[in-house]
């Protein structure tokens, strides 16, 4: 989905503000939410992707307003509500009031959904362009890079493809590659000089050009 | 917070976000989906023992050792283990060397993708919208604004883990450490070093 969680290239957000001396983690809250979601992403409650995307669901401003962990709980509770493992209303009782939930998933289809070939269609040094895809559920596509012409640096070999993992069970497996792209390509005349932005994207995102 | 003296003995009133996530751990303790004691276990193997130090040691060993070096740049994920470093998020691990004319740079502009075994869980910052936005479309700029300057002759070359790879960078060994040890070394790496957003 073209969420406010694709970040990548947006203006506007001001500096980047470093706490010195970070703790590991800063409260209570945050303790608890990276336990509980360290528990149960090993068990069958989600994935990571399935995870990610009910992250990607929240309401934007919701996103943009709330600390990182937030999120976290935030997807937390929409899967277990989602997975029928509790209710709203067991967790309002014990909050004490309304708890927000992300947004419902959009599609139930999946845009991309073939295993590739057990070898790479494309090679090091292969010039490839990001297809223009716009799917209504999860992917790892940053909308920065689409239409967008790079040349592969590796092929990392296959994995999940997030596309389908995120929304089904069935392991559908693709080969995944590191593009490089010219920052003038991404950019155009504003690119900062000298530079390059390397993406890891899956074959299906990418065709020859 | 209160202007009222009595009130002063109570404890201060949990934040919405806090209490929501009380909620639901008793909840989950309830029906049995997390194990007493679980929550803390974990939180404390990262506030004590999976973090950049873990990082810094890789680092030094390749500055020490060429062999290691090779290896780590070839298959990171393989010789990062030879130190005893692996599991969630680290799957997968890519090493990226700086040199004179070469800076390297990790963002994750999709999430917060990061290389919990070798650097710990993120800082805020590396979470944060500003970074997440700017890293890939300004990075000299935004480098500048974080304390790097680089010469206009060094190419930047930004890493955004969008997949299953996670990203460390080899900083470049400083001048003038050739009598160090390799602990002595390690304990010169930062984790911005490792991140990209120092140079050492």
């Amino acid at each position: 989905m073209n969420g406010v969680h694709d970040l990548g290239g947006m203006d506007g957000f001001g500096s980047v503000e470093v706490e010195a001396n970070e703790p590991v983690v800063h409260d209570a809250s945050e303790r608890i939410v990276f336990g509980l979601v360290s528990a149960l992403s090993g068990q069958r409650v989600t994935n990571v992707h399935a995870f990610r995307h009910a992250i990607e669901r929240m309401d934007p401003a919701h996103y943009l307003r709330s600390p990182y962990y937030e999120h976290w709980l935030t997807a937390l509770a929409t899967l277990l509500v989602e997975k029928g493992l509790v209710t709203p209303a067991e967790i309002e009782a014990r909050a004490g009031g309304g708890v927000p939930l992300s947004q419902p998933v959009r599609t139930d289809t999946v845009v991309l959904s073939a295993s590739s070939a057990a070898e790479p269609r494309f090679a090091v040094g292969s010039a490839v362009v990001v297809r223009n895809l716009h799917p209504l559920g999860h992917t790892r596509c940053p909308r920065y890079v689409r239409g967008k012409r790079g040349v592969v640096t590796r092929a990392d070999g296959q994995f999940r493809l997030p596309d389908v993992a995120a929304h089904a069970d069935e392991r559908c497996k693709q080969h995944a590659y590191n593009v490089r792209f010219a920052a003038r390509e991404l950019w155009g005349d504003a690119a900062d000089g000298a530079a390059a932005v390397y993406v890891d994207l899956w074959e299906s995102y990418l065709e020859a050009p | 917070m209160s202007d009222h003296d009595d009130d002063h003995h109570h404890p201060a009133p949990l934040s919405p976000v806090e209490v929501r996530a009380r909620a639901l751990e008793e909840l989950l303790k309830e029906k049995g989906l997390i194990q007493e004691g679980f929550i803390d276990a974990v939180v404390s193997a990262y506030e004590n023992d999976i973090g950049p130090m873990n990082g810094a040691r890789v680092v030094a060993r390749a500055w020490v050792d060429p062999a290691y070096k090779a290896r780590l740049l070839a298959d990171g994920t393989a010789a990062i283990a030879e130190l005893g470093f692996g599991g969630p998020e680290g799957e997968h691990l890519v090493v990226v060397e700086d040199t004179p004319t070469v800076h390297n740079v990790v963002v994750c502009t999709l999430c917060s993708c990061y290389p919990w075994p070798v650097l710990g869980l993120p800082p805020n910052w590396y979470k944060s919208p500003p970074y997440r936005a700017r890293m890939v479309r300004e990075p000299r700029t935004l480098l500048r604004e974080m304390g790097l300057d680089l010469p206009e002759s060094v190419e930047i070359r930004v890493w955004d883990s969008s997949a299953e790879v996670r990203y460390m960078v080899l900083p470049a060994r400083p001048a003038g450490t050739e009598g160090k040890s390799e602990a002595e070394l390690a304990a010169l790496v930062t984790r911005d070093a490792m991140i990209g957003t120092a140079r050492l």
